[in-house]
């Protein structure tokens, strides 16, 4: 029996080594449960779940609603475009009521790096960043790790993952890179310039401006969208140089010396970060990500959900 | 913690075997059986009778393994998380003959949840409990087994313990009681 050293998920930094593995050997079993018949347990049939949501999210948040469902939670749903928010209402107000209603946990995704951990500092339920501004999205990263771990095994020592694109904005860049260095990974972030954060070197990860020098190092390649809606001054020319420069497409992908996995977190801008082709092929896991992070999600909610005493 | 062997393996065997030949007798050449032993302990009762009737009948029959953690209800009033076992059930088994089997049926919680579990994957025609051990006394809710390979009379804070040649290295039933 084991337990997870954190009481919320705040993002990767907090978490060790053994929460990660603790997790994922959680995840195998959902995903198990969600590849039957009746992909529904009853483990949490007394727990009620918020997803709070004040900024846009399709997959994330379908994944962890269908997660909290198939564990049998009651939920219910907050987005900040149709709510009090737009009437003035602040953050805590907002979450204290929804606590009022008796729920137990929440998950949030906030558009301000930080939200998270404030909200835990403050309210008296569980919580789970689904995203933070650009801090971190950890079970982006806890799903990402999960499939590299199907793709190439469960030793990451010695594996070789670089991140490519915008990582200055990227919560998702954040997470992985602590989470793949914590379970033992070599990083490398390439992109542009412009769109790397200054002291990016000092998390221990290789820096590479030259796509095809870091797709001939890695092992697996996870290319992020490019945040337009972060960008408040214009970062590249125009998206059209972009993908020419770091956009990785199917002749490229053919022309290096071994077969890489290719990973993107979603949505994809098809034609910028990856072209339709590269996307659709059989070295892209893309699909596989989206199935992980239900059963990731179910993990990480079940093994929270058990600390709650009654 | 005072020991005591109730079962040694002498009588281990010829228990597994008379096990064996009750099922026999109830499911001939298991056509439309599946034996589905419970994790983690429930597995090693199934892989023995497994093998003798593999042997006795010269075929291979259906077998399963399920695992109930998700299923249980006391979660979050234990301290810690359980981790669950591996469930392994390739097959639908909608209108087939269940035997669920486990080492030590004490309380009747775990086949409550068992049967929850089975449901996941289908509708069985009927369902039957088979226990290597009953310890008969200490029911909380109304499950009693079709096959017993031993019952025993036990308080609730003594143990029994079913251990096996292949991981504790000798078959027998050990009672453990709490020295005062």
């Amino acid at each position: 029996m084991k337990s997870l050293s954190v009481e919320h998920l705040i993002g990767i930094k907090e978490l060790s080594q053994e929460d990660i593995e603790l997790i994922f050997e959680t995840a195998d079993s959902f995903k198990q449960v969600i590849n039957r018949p009746i992909k529904k347990v009853p483990s949490l049939r007394d727990i009620t779940i918020a997803n709070l949501f004040f900024e846009n999210s399709t997959r994330t948040r379908l994944s962890f609603e269908l997660a909290e469902k198939r564990l049998s939670a009651d939920v219910v749903n907050f987005s900040a475009a149709s709510s009090s928010v737009k009437k003035g209402e602040t953050l805590i107000d907002t979450v204290n009521n929804i606590l009022a209603m008796k729920v137990d946990l929440v998950v949030m995704r906030h558009p301000n790096p930080g939200a998270a951990k404030f909200l835990s500092e403050r309210v008296d339920a569980r919580v789970v960043n689904a995203g933070d501004g650009t801090h971190e999205h950890p079970t982006q990263a806890l799903l990402d790790a999960y499939s590299i771990r199907e793709e190439l095994g469960s030793d990451f020592k010695g594996k070789k993952v670089v991140i490519v694109g915008d990582i200055k904005h990227s919560r998702v860049a954040l997470s992985n890179i602590f989470c793949l260095q914590k379970l033992g990974a070599e990083v490398m972030v390439c992109g542009p310039t412009t769109l790397m954060p200054k002291h990016i070197a000092e998390l221990g990860v290789k820096v590479e401006h030259d796509l095809k020098k870091a797709l001939e190092w890695c092992d697996v390649a996870n290319m992020l969208r490019i945040q337009l809606e972060r960008q408040d001054i214009q970062f590249f020319p125009s998206l059209r140089e972009y993908s020419m420069m770091y956009g990785l497409d199917k002749a490229l992908l053919d022309s290096l010396s071994k077969k890489i996995v290719v990973m993107h977190p979603g949505p994809i801008n098809r034609g910028v970060e990856i072209t339709s082709d590269v996307a659709d092929s059989d070295q892209s896991i893309i699909l596989q990500q989206v199935e992980n992070g239900v059963a990731i999600r179910m993990a990480v909610i079940y093994l929270l959900a058990a600390q709650i005493k009654r | 913690m005072e020991k005591r062997t109730i079962l040694n393996s002498r009588h281990f065997e010829i228990t597994l075997k008379r096990l064996a030949s009750q099922l026999k007798e109830n499911h001939q050449l298991f056509e439309n059986t599946v034996l589905i032993g419970l994790q983690p302990r429930g597995i090693h009762v199934l892989n023995r009778l497994k093998t003798i009737l593999e042997e006795d009948l010269k075929k291979d029959l259906t077998c399963g393994q399920l695992d109930i953690t998700f299923y249980r209800d006391d979660f979050r009033r234990r301290e810690q998380p359980i981790i669950p076992s591996v469930t392994n059930i390739d097959f639908i088994i909608e209108e087939k003959n269940v035997v669920l089997i486990d080492d030590v049926l004490f309380s009747g919680r775990t086949i409550r949840a068992g049967l929850d579990a089975l449901l996941a994957f289908g509708r069985p025609n009927r369902v039957e409990l088979l226990s290597f051990i009953d310890r008969r006394f200490e029911r909380h809710l109304p499950i009693q087994p079709d096959y017993t390979g031993k019952v025993v009379d036990t308080m609730s804070t003594q143990r029994v313990s079913v251990e096996w040649k292949e991981i504790e290295g000798e078959d027998k039933v050990v009672l453990y009681t709490e020295e005062k």
